[in-house]
């Protein structure tokens, strides 16, 4: 009896032992950074809403994984080493993406082996230049110009332009607490617009509020954004 | 030994006889399985199929982890939460919270639940497949008498061009598949893939299927859970309705369309879908079979509670799918969203009605106002009875919801938040009927309604209402081991004639509309009707949310109009004042609770008041995207067959 457990104790050791060895990857450890940007100045978006794919081609089914861009139009991606095909879908971002120059194609090929620091150039419909805020008595002042980017064919109007105030680093129309706004055909110069609000009241109270300018482009769900502005109270 | 012998010699015995018959012993035909010549000669065993199909109509509740079959992402009477995925209702219910604090829907959503809780694209060619089995083996059978085997076809294709409609209102455009296919095993399946129809295509087969199903179908209105001429001309006017408003309000949202037209339909084709629509709602109308449920025309609100639970002779009933008590078939509508103060059991009060619908109740002259309560020189508005606020609305109100002071199986529900004290300040309890001191050394007195509100307790009453559509006052019917058989009414009369309404709306005849939707406001309980110049596209959406609240439409029809987009914006937005108006916000699910007065010597001592507010479990504003107007379609599905094209702005 006795040598019998020893037996299956041993086999049992040994299965472990080999299994252990054949089953295991290692996790992906190289990653990928980068920022979407235009004329290497960051377009900034809203988050959790704008995504890219990564292809790998090569394996049985084709299931993108999808990098998520961050407020500040960053991203980042934790990937094995192999070659990529980089896609940003046409419904995604307040911007068109710029072909790709040996595909012809929207498709950018990425060859990840080891970090790769990468910014994506798009090319947006408009850019927020020279954001100002000003808080004076919790009175709020925003101040910028919308630069047309895209003038084309492909140029879209201005929807509506907004200011956002918000309790955390999140900000836009989701988790804003006051909102300006202004309808696109009010804005007289483009080069200078201006938003003004009242501060409210924040419960409990913060020494600190963030504001963020947004801007909706006709047509476009994605919106394109300042970046985040912290206002001390 | 001798024994053995003998037991040697009966085997050999056995043995032998049993070589001898070896050919006949492999085609014993199986006891355990019906074949293919046995089932399709047998009128009985065919009807059985037929009830499995029927069964497995696409608003179908399975148990995913027992069933190969999945189960439907859909408002209906067995899954009362996705009533609370928008702003109907609020859902009180600790695991279902998420429907207010999730912003996004997903991109698949509604799909269905497979295995796992997993919610997948609505792909249902498992179903389809089955109903194009029987669609051929039926038709080809030889014993049956002609004109059951036709009505039998004619049903199964009346199911097959349901899925198809389901199919396209959530996804768009499919792959038409009429026939069984069969894999030939040569590892070449090309031949199996199908591309994406038109979304006008699907649309226009089903609408020309309804016209072949009419003619192998009763014409008798009797039966309610089959395939009837009326159930047939019921889905087409529905179908060339959903297609014509998409032709026409999809031009609205450009983006929402795809080059192959596997999503989106020319604005051209509008017209000719609305005359079908309202050519079709005209037949069925003349028909006579079906009229407006006026059982109890002396009392309206009753009549309009009763329309649903009546099982008996329904003149407006259609098509629904039925219950029975004691049958395994019963559904717990009640049972969770009973009172919890007249509770049969230790749950209920579920499906709490948002004040936003409550207030598109517009008042017997034919306007629209929020409810009254504020005084217009500040303060609150007083009111001895709390039934009073809501006085002079559309008596479909009190039949659709319970408000606080009415009556369920003749017992008031207990529907208050608290006190509220001369200084403005509250006294109030965590739990139902809690008690609590009015003064520093005064006796404990109850401080909170046996039904709530209470923010954030389970079963209580959050949004300060509860349903009372298609609740059973049956004793009984809120028991585990009960629960009711009141059926689920899938097409009734109203919803033709609004269908109607807003064809003819939409072809300019604002006089036939005002006709069609006064038949409906008429029997509601409204004395003036609507001018032909009153009719607008406002009017239209505003009279099928209220006619048809908590009947599975409010979504579709959201999508359809392209107003789910402008409706359910995401962004955090005060009620809306102005609750006529098919664009205002509506995104948050709000609450109104009543309050008791406690100012002893006051004339308003013991009076309610009524406060706004916002459930605790409500943080987020719904947001549907326009990647959202078609699910999104499955990677799976697409690396099986790569002719699939995916959906727009996802």
């Amino acid at each position: 009896m006795r040598t019998k457990i020893q037996y299956i104790i041993l086999i049992a050791l040994g299965i472990f032992s080999a299994s252990c060895k054949k089953d295991n990857y290692k996790a992906p450890s190289s990653t990928f950074n980068g920022r979407l940007v235009y004329q290497g100045e960051p377009v900034n978006v809203s988050y959790n809403d704008v995504y890219f794919e990564l292809w790998e081609p090569g394996w049985g089914k084709s299931i993108p994984i999808n990098v998520n861009v961050s407020q500040d139009g960053s991203f980042s991606a934790l990937l094995f080493n192999a070659a990529y095909k980089l896609v940003i879908p046409a419904s995604q971002g307040p911007f068109r993406s710029i072909p790709d120059k040996t595909t012809n194609t929207d498709t950018i090929p990425l060859t990840i082996s080891g970090n790769l620091q990468q910014d994506i150039e798009v090319m947006p419909y408009y850019m927020i230049r020279s954001p100002k805020f000003t808080a004076v008595a919790k009175k709020l002042t925003a101040t910028f110009s919308a630069e047309k980017i895209i003038k084309d064919v492909n140029a879209r109007d201005i929807e509506r332009v907004f200011l956002y105030v918000c309790k955390t680093q999140f900000v836009d129309g989701r988790n804003s607490i006051q909102t300006a706004d202004m309808a696109g055909g009010d804005i007289v110069d483009p080069a200078n617009i201006s938003l003004q609000l009242d501060i409210p009241d924040v419960v409990p109270a913060q020494p600190s509020v963030f504001a963020r300018i947004g801007l909706k482009i006709a047509g476009v769900e994605d919106m394109l954004f300042s970046p985040v502005q912290e206002i001390a109270l | 030994m001798k024994k053995s012998l003998l037991y040697i010699a009966l085997c050999a015995l056995a043995l032998n006889t049993g070589c001898n018959r070896d050919k006949d012993f492999l085609n014993v035909p199986p006891s355990n399985i019906l074949q293919n010549e046995q089932l399709w000669n047998d009128e009985g065993l065919i009807l059985s199929v037929l009830a499995d199909l029927y069964d497995r109509y696409p608003d179908r509740q399975t148990d995913v982890e027992n069933s190969p079959i999945p189960s439907m992402v859909v408002q209906t009477i067995d899954n009362w939460g996705e009533f609370a995925r928008f702003d109907e209702a609020f859902a009180s219910e600790s695991g279902q919270y998420w429907r207010h604090s999730a912003s996004d829907y997903p991109y698949v959503f509604p799909g269905m639940i497979v295995k796992g809780g997993r919610e997948v694209t609505y792909w249902d060619y498992a179903y389809i497949r089955e109903l194009n089995i029987f669609i051929e083996k039926c038709g080809a059978s030889t014993k049956l008498k002609q004109e059951v085997k036709d009505r039998f076809v004619a049903e199964a294709r009346y199911l097959r061009a349901v899925v198809y409609f389901e199919e396209v209102k959530r996804v768009g455009g499919v792959p038409l598949i009429l026939q069984a296919m069969e894999y030939d095993y040569k590892n070449d399946p090309a031949y199996l893939q199908h591309p994406r129809a038109k979304e006008s295509e699907i649309y226009d087969f089903v609408i020309s299927e309804m016209d072949t199903v009419k003619k192998y179908v009763p014409a008798s209105p009797v039966s309610k859970t089959r395939v009837t001429v009326g159930l047939a001309l019921a889905t087409k006017v529905r179908a060339a309705l959903y297609a014509g408003s998409i032709a026409k309000h999809g031009a609205e949202t450009p983006q929402v369309s795809l080059p192959g037209g596997e999503v989106g339909i020319p604005v051209s084709k509008a017209n000719a879908y609305y005359t079908t629509a309202l050519q079709a709602a005209q037949e069925l109308i003349a028909t006579g079979s079906y009229s407006l449920y006026k059982k109890n025309s002396d009392n309206v609100t009753q009549n309009f509670v009763s329309l649903f639970i009546d099982k008996g002779s329904n003149p407006e009933v259609i098509f629904a799918k039925d219950y029975k008590l004691q049958s395994g078939r019963v559904q717990p509508w009640t049972l969770w969203s009973q009172p919890r103060s007249n509770a049969e059991e230790q749950q209920g009060g579920r499906l709490n009605p948002s004040l936003n619908l409550v207030q598109s109740f517009e008042l017997l002259d034919n306007t629209f106002a929020p409810l009254p309560i504020n005084a217009s020189g500040g303060g609150y508005m007083y009111y001895t009875d709390p039934m009073d606020l809501f006085a002079n609305r559309d008596p479909r109100l009190a039949a659709t919801v319970m408000l606080p002071g009415s009556e369920f199986k003749d017992k008031k529900v207990d529907i208050w938040a608290g006190y509220i004290k001369k200084d403005g300040s509250i006294v109030t309890g965590d739990n139902f009927g809690a008690k609590a001191k009015l003064e520093p050394n005064g006796q404990d007195v109850q401080v909170v309604g046996f039904d709530g509100p209470v923010n954030n307790l389970e079963f209580s009453a959050q949004s300060g209402f509860i349903i009372r559509k298609y609740m059973d006052p049956t004793v009984g019917s809120g028991r585990i081991g009960t629960q009711s058989e009141v059926w689920w009414i899938r097409y009734r009369y109203a919803e033709v004639l609004l269908n109607a309404a807003e064809a003819a709306f939409e072809l300019g005849q604002a006089g036939v509309a005002a006709g069609y939707i006064n038949e409906v406001r008429e029997r509601a309980g409204f004395k003036t009707p609507l001018t032909a110049g009153q009719i607008t596209f406002d009017r239209i959406v505003h009279e099928r949310k209220v006619e048809l609240a908590f009947e599975g439409h409010e979504f579709w029809d959201m999508k359809r109009w392209r107003l789910a987009h402008k409706v359910w914006n995401g962004v955090k937005t005060p009620l809306t004042t102005t609750p006529g108006t098919a664009t205002a916000v509506s995104n948050r699910v709000f609450a109104l609770w009543p309050y008791k007065v406690y100012d002893p010597g006051s004339v308003n001592n013991g009076k309610y008041i009524f406060k706004q507010v916002l459930p605790g479990a409500v943080t987020s504003a719904h947001l549907f995207r326009m990647g959202n107007y078609y699910g999104y379609i499955d990677d799976d599905i697409r690396n099986n067959n790569p002719k699939i094209v995916k959906n727009p702005n996802q």
